[in-house]
């Protein structure tokens, strides 16, 4: 009986084909969500040329950082935020001098693109017709790195009332496409993804606080060749050029 | 509507692991369902809130847990690890998270079925010497079926709608622990809603399904 019923699940696995077949080439990276399009495109690039195969596991950084921090399998991680690779460095996570800085973002607002409201700085969203403003709230990146922004504008005081905090990026353009806010915070990769807002504003990158996707390879990885090898691979002109196809500031 | 290759992977996947767990968990929840439902013990309301827990409990709180419980760097995990069987971020995790999001309302259902058995019928089986466990499947079980099928049918919904400790535990991996709640969250994310709505087309369609279902074996059980 529980032989056959071992069978059975066993059956229904390989018939959907999620048996796993040991292959040392196969490397898992965890990357931040807003990366899923580009690395999609770049592993796609890379595997017809090498005969590893990229799989990710995409998700909110932080989740991310705990899932390595707990000992999950995974090989390397790209993560959207210092502050996640930062926790895991201290802790000894990470493989020593694969550490590498490797993007940037630029933040952004965007307003309803019906908006008919005069917002073209920071400083318009003061206004008495700018009534709420959408922020992913902490420990989202995005939603830190704005705030941090607007206070060394000297502009969080006045503005944080008029502040929503909603749950992440998405949650942002949703409520700005909706018309509920009349502006929001996001970054200019996300602000690319939705046809119903519109950018009126790009913070100047040397005005900005410095927002950095940081990337690593993983300390406990069985799979530190291929991983390095992919790593080598995001580096390389032309992955550079596809980050920047998606909006990326590529950091040297 | 044409469903894409990676659409069709994704919910067999789903329903091929939703449906593992659910036949995981059902001798373990019919054996918890009849113990709550005929027996008593000292501090077994203790142990009743227990089981229930993860129905009300924030999935991704449950799904902490079994992170910490099965990851590499703890005893259970390390245990595992050293046999060769990785549950993080992989079918086992996504298993496992819908085995245990999904028990008590298999529980819960099946304890249902049960206390709605007349015990007399029990009573008179055992007078007439059966010994308990032929009362269990020769009376009991028959009488039950339908609530029990029901119920396995709830947590099989359960299972497919399960993301919270999914997530956590198996992460967000396509083509390999990715199921339709993971798919279509996302696609949300990324903006894709067209390729979210067909998702969510195929999940809203299973879950009536079996929740109709449900509903009719419960209907009819109480008329018979």
């Amino acid at each position: 009986m529980k032989r056959k019923f071992i069978a059975t699940i066993l059956a229904l696995m390989f018939l959907t084909g999620f048996v796993e077949v040991a292959r040392t080439d196969e490397i898992l990276v965890a990357a931040a969500g807003s990366l899923t399009d580009v690395l999609k495109e770049l592993s796609a690039a890379y595997q017809s040329k090498s005969k590893n195969t990229v799989n990710f596991n995409f998700g909110p950084s932080s989740t991310l950082a705990r899932q390595i921090e707990e000992g999950a399998p995974a090989d390397m991680f790209f993560s959207a935020d210092l502050a996640q690779m930062d926790d895991l460095d201290k802790n000894g996570r990470l493989e020593p001098g694969t550490r590498k800085n490797l993007l940037s973002n630029q933040l952004v607002i965007v307003v309803p693109s019906d908006s008919k409201l005069a917002i073209a700085s920071p400083k318009d969203l003061l206004k008495s017709e700018v009534k709420k403003i959408a922020l992913a709230g902490p420990p989202v990146p995005v939603g830190v790195y704005s705030s941090k922004y607007l206070e060394a504008e000297g502009l969080w005081d006045q503005i944080k009332p008029k502040v929503v905090p909603v749950q992440d990026v998405r949650a942002t353009l949703a409520s700005v496409e909706s018309g509920n806010v009349e502006a929001g915070f996001v970054y200019k990769t996300d602000a690319a993804v939705s046809k119903k807002v519109k950018i009126v504003y790009e913070v100047p990158i040397n005005k900005g606080p410095k927002i950095v996707y940081p990337v690593a390879i993983v300390k406990e990885s069985k799979r530190k060749d291929p991983s390095r090898d992919f790593l080598n691979y995001v580096q390389i002109p032309a992955s550079k050029e596809l980050f920047k196809k998606y909006s990326f500031v590529v950091l040297d | 509507m044409i469903l894409s290759f990676e659409t069709w992977q994704i919910t067999i996947f789903s329903l091929s692991v939703g449906l593992a767990s659910t036949l995981l968990i059902l001798p373990f929840g019919i054996a918890t369902a009849w113990l709550f439902a005929r027996k008593e013990w000292p501090l077994k309301s203790v142990l009743e809130t227990i089981v229930l827990l993860p129905l009300v409990m924030p999935p991704v709180s449950t799904g902490l847990i079994l992170l910490k419980i099965f990851g590499r760097r703890n005893p259970v995990g390390q245990w595992l690890y050293e046999r060769g069987v990785e549950i993080v971020f992989n079918w086992k995790g996504v298993l496992i998270a819908m085995a245990v999001m999904s028990f008590p309302l298999l529980v819960r259902s099946v304890r249902t079925s049960f206390s709605e058995v007349n015990p007399r019928f029990e009573q008179i089986a055992a007078t007439l010497g059966a010994s308990s466990l032929r009362i269990f499947f020769v009376i009991t079980i028959p009488l039950a079926y339908k609530g029990i099928i029901a119920g396995a049918l709830l947590a099989f919904s359960r299972a497919l709608g399960e993301f919270g400790a999914t997530i956590l535990l198996a992460g967000n991996i396509p083509g390999k622990t990715q199921t339709l709640s993971l798919a279509i969250y996302s696609f949300v994310q990324l903006g894709k809603d067209s390729d979210a709505y067909s998702l969510l087309g195929i999940t809203v369609a299973l879950a009536f399904l079996f929740v109709w279902c449900s509903e009719w074996l419960l209907r009819s059980a109480k008329k018979a």
